[in-house]
């Protein structure tokens, strides 16, 4: 792999501003390990203190800056001289898997306004609280079904495969038009290819397997025969008018079906977890429904599992926090740590439902803010809303010390839950 | 209070929508937001404010 050019920082490339708080020390390496499976890492409140702005190294031996401030994450992911470009040369990637499909299918994630406008643009439709909303009786279909098929054979039931992963998945296939028998397939692939364990070697080849292979026989099949699918609409509208090519519609069939399980999924069983680990706050919610949204809103706060952060690369010299971020440095925007800010979030650590969690960063900030927000968290309300009042002695079968939490992986979360009740 | 929109700015991800219905929409082909109602009246204020806060494109400007 080519060395990126920023390897080794020098001063003149770390805090060439007087007064920036970092311009001394060594790069820290990151990620960061975790002592609480639902805490961010430790040194990231030492870092919001301290060094708001500071420096990290990455998998590659890369270094770039990382925010860690609700204001500066927010004002990073807002200003036009930072750019989502993964194409540009040293943009900090999470791993070779994730460098990879994001660079090669691009999608507008990875591209600046005004690309980025147009083709989100061709997805936003879909996505409307309005469209949205007409999805909730079939979402909560799924969850009393999959709730009664637990109950059926346990205890005891395993969460994740049972529950958390099944209805985002059943949900996007039925959106996209993927058939669900393909599921273990599609996401044996993305996982690996979101493994920071994978080497680029093997991404590249899964990456093929998955994108040019699988999903392109897919578009070629809807292509000659449209259905009334998400992705048929688009090849309809885009395709034939030439908007998007064929790369261009497996790229986004690949963001779509990815994005549109793992963030949800996780989100429910850490949901559960924090839920399982807070019974007072768990009690909080069995007494009082009406608390529903705004306990889904402290679940995106309190476990956002998009723990790699958002990545950007700076396209201009930008001064903040005292720090100069030089013009071509990668930035990672942390949006866990930004949820833990004690500037934006009285006592943040603390899980409280009733606290209002509306303006967390778990979406991401600015117009890359997650276009799924309502599918997700139509998903969530519906699973939180239904699961412990039809199993209200769901506990954990083994102890956390016991469970495996995804910390090598672009999305954090936990493999599996054994539940009982 | 007077709502002004950027819909040239707007992304669609409808937090506006989610917290202030009768102000904010989203237009059915693109999910861009449209103003319900540029002048709400001083209950939908709160809303309004908040709206403004969480949007992720800064497209929403409120006078007083």
């Amino acid at each position: 792999m080519a060395v990126p050019a920023n390897v080794g920082s020098s001063d003149q490339q770390a805090g060439a501003v007087a007064g920036c708080p970092f311009h001394h020390g060594a790069a820290s390496a990151y990620p960061m390990p975790r002592d609480y499976p639902l805490d961010p890492p430790p040194p990231l409140a030492d870092l919001r203190k301290d060094q708001p702005i500071s420096r990290v190294r990455l998998w590659n031996g890369q270094e770039a800056w990382l925010a860690t401030r609700y204001d500066d994450v927010r004002a990073l992911l807002t200003d036009p001289r930072v750019s989502a470009d993964t194409t540009r040369p040293d943009f900090p990637g999470h791993s070779p898997g994730m460098s990879l499909v994001r660079s090669r299918y691009r999608t507008f994630m990875s591209m600046d306004p005004p690309d980025h406008t147009l083709h989100r643009r061709m997805l936003t439709a879909e996505f409307t609280v309005r469209r949205i909303d007409q999805l909730r009786t079939r979402i909560q279909e799924i969850v009393d079904q999959r709730i009664e098929a637990m109950l059926d054979k346990g205890p005891p039931a395993e969460l994740v495969e049972d529950l958390a992963l099944a209805l985002p998945s059943l949900i996007i296939c039925d959106l996209l038009g993927i058939p669900y028998e393909d599921q273990d397939f599609f996401q044996s692939r993305a996982a690996i290819i979101a493994s920071s364990n994978t080497s680029p070697e093997k991404a590249a080849e899964v990456t093929r397997e998955l994108c040019d292979g699988y999903l392109g026989d897919l578009i070629d099949r809807k292509s000659a025969d449209p259905q009334d699918d998400l992705l048929s609409r688009v090849i309809v509208a885009q395709f034939r008018s030439g908007n998007l090519d064929r790369h261009g519609l497996i790229s986004v069939a690949r963001q779509l079906l990815v994005a549109g399980h793992e963030t949800s999924a996780n989100t429910i069983a850490m949901g559960v977890l924090a839920l399982l680990e807070h019974p007072d706050q768990l009690k909080a919610l069995k007494d009082d429904p009406s608390l529903l949204n705004g306990a889904v809103e402290e679940i995106l706060r309190y476990v956002d599992v998009a723990h790699a952060g958002r990545r950007r690369i700076a396209l201009a010299d930008i001064e903040i926090g005292g720090c100069l971020i030089r013009k071509g440095d990668g930035i990672i925007a942390h949006n866990p740590s930004a949820n833990r800010d004690a500037r934006a979030f009285d006592d943040p650590d603390r899980f409280d439902i009733r606290r209002d969690a509306r303006h967390h960063v778990a979406f991401g900030f600015g117009v890359h803010q997650c276009l799924g927000q309502p599918l997700a968290r139509a998903e969530l309300q519906a699973v939180f809303g239904t699961l412990f009042k039809r199993i209200p002695a769901l506990r954990l079968a083994v102890p956390v010390s016991a469970l495996k939490f995804k910390d090598d992986m672009f999305v954090y979360g936990v493999d599996s839950l054994p539940i009982a009740w | 209070m007077k709502v002004l929109i950027d819909q040239a700015k707007c992304c669609g991800a409808g937090q506006c929508v989610l917290v202030a219905s009768a102000v904010f929409d989203q237009r059915e082909e693109d999910g861009v937001v449209f103003l319900l109602n540029p002048e709400p009246p001083p209950e939908q204020f709160e809303a309004v404010r908040q709206a403004q806060r969480i949007c992720p494109a800064l497209a929403i400007e409120v006078q007083d």
